[in-house]
């Protein structure tokens, strides 16, 4: 091994070392923090203590947030997985033109629709609607927003997937609706758990619009109390935002390990043949 | 148990393709019926038609004593087997067999009791707990089967059954089809694009092409005397030859030979007219030997079937295909003789056999 070769390997040992650093620091820290008893802004062995939980709990809008990014999460997720069912089937099987259009067009205008550029008039529209303060219009909005991916995702899965399927369904007597349910979800299934966690993942992690859209904080989703866990003096109260933080992850990463296993997120639709 | 009438039934697709052009057919109860056709023909647009999977653009399709053509395929009393057997993956054999039951709500014990019996008919047991993909190519296909025969429906729809098997699993599919079907007796419509499965398996065939039906009649018939050159050309294993030929007088001259004039064409043509002649291979007889009113010509090439050879002869120009039977081949470059089998010669005109009694149909 020549000189230049051994520098190399060591440059690509400490880039590597430093990039792994960079992403595992931010969750040793989630993992130390909370259960120290002076936590700062740096990973450091903890002082072992669970005093840290016992402010959380004491906190009147800690857990009531967690439950309602669960609502909102839920919601959204239903709504979203039911809606791009129905569409990405019916984009999938029936010729319309300018189809794959209309689908790029949603795709581009999704992502303004929750994010900051149309705050203003999302804002004005809830107020109009009396949806200002309610769950249902934040899952309304995010649902809007989540949905021409969702769709996009799924008419992929569903065009892999033969048509003989449904058509021996229909042979056979089922009705569209029965055909979907017997037939075509089972199929697409992977896609389906595929879109529902990454829902879910996108609702929980949502900052912008529960704050915008909900006033009482006894509504407000984790996202959104996060934010609030100043002390008295201004600074942020690490022992609650780390703690707070575990706790918030935890659902996601749960959420995620279990998909994993029960689907191993295969990205097919149809079968091989 | 029904007869299944179709009349001036016609199917374009949007864009205008004429897939079923006025098509006329009857299938008697019980039948096993082929739809015969090169791809394209308009077979499988036939079939789906019949199923209810694409809705005919005119004419009735009558199954039994109602008329079909408007009722959506689920109300139309057939069973069917796709292509690719279209199985439904997630599902156990014992629930794809159940499913025309359960659609019709059945009860979960009855219908599964159902289909316990309709795989032992088909000798599935055994396999029953399985996924789809767990099969092999001809449990697949039984498996279809065994669903198309769950609800007992009044007629049996069969798209491309043997296509998806391989070659040896064909021939045992074949025979366990036509055996099956013989017991169940229901009227039964397959679509193939091979001659050889369609003679094999079906009572009568009906050989399409351009969305039009060419010739209607049992393998026999379609075999011996083909309608027309469409049907002659595309039936048999080893390909008819047709050659162009001229009438003289009490004989005729094809390749450059005079051979005699078959019996049953003579009245019909006038001395000097153009038409086609046309014999298989199997029924010319290559002789060694001269022979009158044969063909004689240079050997070409030798090419071996297995209990038979394939013998090609250059008769002025003209290539003529000759079966030959084991032993005696002859070797390439001989010169040799191959004599029409009296009865077996047919004679075309403008495309349409000439024919004393019109027995087929061409449409």
């Amino acid at each position: 091994m020549t000189v230049r070769e051994t520098l190399g390997r060591i440059g690509v040992a400490v880039f590597l070392s430093a990039v792994l650093g960079f992403f595992a620091l931010p969750l040793l820290w989630l993992a130390f923090a909370p259960f120290d008893a002076e936590p700062e802004l740096s990973a450091s062995l903890p002082d072992f203590t669970l005093h840290n939980f016992r402010v959380l709990m004491d906190n009147p809008y800690a857990l009531a947030s967690l439950r309602n990014s669960v609502l909102l999460a839920a919601g959204t997720a239903a709504l979203v997985v039911t809606c791009a069912a129905l569409a990405a089937y019916a984009l999938s099987r029936v010729r319309i033109p300018g189809r794959d259009v209309l689908l790029y067009v949603l795709l581009l205008l999704s992502s303004i629709i929750t994010g900051t550029a149309a705050m203003v008039p999302i804002f004005l529209l809830a107020f109009n609607l009396n949806l200002i303060d309610s769950h249902l219009g934040v899952i309304l909005v995010l649902t809007g927003g989540l949905l021409p991916a969702a769709i996009f995702v799924l008419k992929d899965f569903t065009d892999s997937t033969p048509t003989s399927y449904e058509e021996a369904a229909r042979v056979f007597g089922a009705s569209p609706l029965q055909t979907l349910r017997h037939v075509v979800v089972p199929v697409i299934r992977p896609g389906i758990a595929t879109i529902t966690v990454w829902t879910v993942a996108m609702v929980w992690g949502d900052f912008l619009m529960p704050f915008l859209l909900l006033r009482d904080p006894g509504k407000a989703p984790a996202s959104v109390i996060m934010y609030t866990f100043y002390t008295e003096g201004g600074q942020p109260d690490l022992a609650l935002i780390s703690t707070f933080s575990l706790l918030y992850s935890l659902p996601v990463v749960g959420m995620y390990l279990f998909v994993s296993r029960r689907y191993g997120f295969r990205f097919h639709g149809g079968i091989k043949r | 148990m029904a007869v299944i009438t179709l009349r001036e039934l016609t199917k374009v697709y949007p864009g205008g393709v004429r897939a079923l052009d006025g098509l006329d057919l009857e299938i008697a109860d019980g039948e096993f019926f082929a739809l015969l056709g090169p791809s394209g023909c308009g077979k499988t647009t036939l079939l789906r038609t019949v199923a209810g999977l694409e809705t005919a653009t005119a004419g009735t399709v009558r199954i039994g004593e109602r008329d079909v053509t408007r009722l959506p395929p689920g109300d139309r009393d057939v069973g069917m087997v796709f292509q690719d057997y279209a199985l439904f993956p997630h599902m156990s054999v014992t629930d794809n067999i159940a499913y025309p039951l359960r659609i019709k709500k059945t009860g979960k014990a009855e219908r599964h009791a159902a289909a316990a019996g309709v795989a032992a008919e088909l000798g599935l047991d055994g396999l029953l707990g399985r996924r789809p993909a767990e099969l092999s190519g001809g449990q697949q296909q039984r498996v279809a089967l065994a669903r198309a025969m769950a609800a007992r429906p009044q007629v049996f729809l069969l798209d491309e059954p043997l296509s998806n098997l391989d070659a040896r699993l064909r021939l045992e599919a074949r025979t366990f089809l036509k055996k099956l079907q013989r017991e169940l007796g229901v009227t039964t419509v397959f679509v193939t694009h091979d001659q050889a499965e369609a003679l094999a398996m079906a009572d009568r065939i009906a050989v399409m092409e351009d969305g039009r039906i060419r010739q209607i009649g049992t393998a026999a018939e379609v075999f011996r005397r083909p309608a027309n050159l469409f049907v002659a050309s595309f039936i048999g294993s080893t390909p008819m030859n047709l050659v162009d030929a001229r009438v003289r007088g009490e004989e005729i001259e094809a390749a450059g030979t005079l051979v005699p004039l078959p019996a049953e064409a003579r009245g019909l043509v006038t001395d000097g007219q153009e038409v086609v002649y046309g014999v298989r291979p199997d029924y010319l007889d290559y002789s060694a030997t001269a022979a009158g009113g044969a063909f004689h010509g240079r050997v070409v090439i030798v090419e071996n079937l297995g209990s038979t050879s394939l013998v090609t002869l250059d008769v002025g120009g003209v290539l003529l295909h000759a079966l030959v039977g084991e032993g005696s081949e002859p070797e390439p470059d001989e010169r040799g003789w191959a004599v029409p089998r009296p009865g077996r010669v047919l004679l075309y005109r403008d495309g349409d056999l000439l024919d004393g009694n019109d027995v087929t149909v061409a449409a």
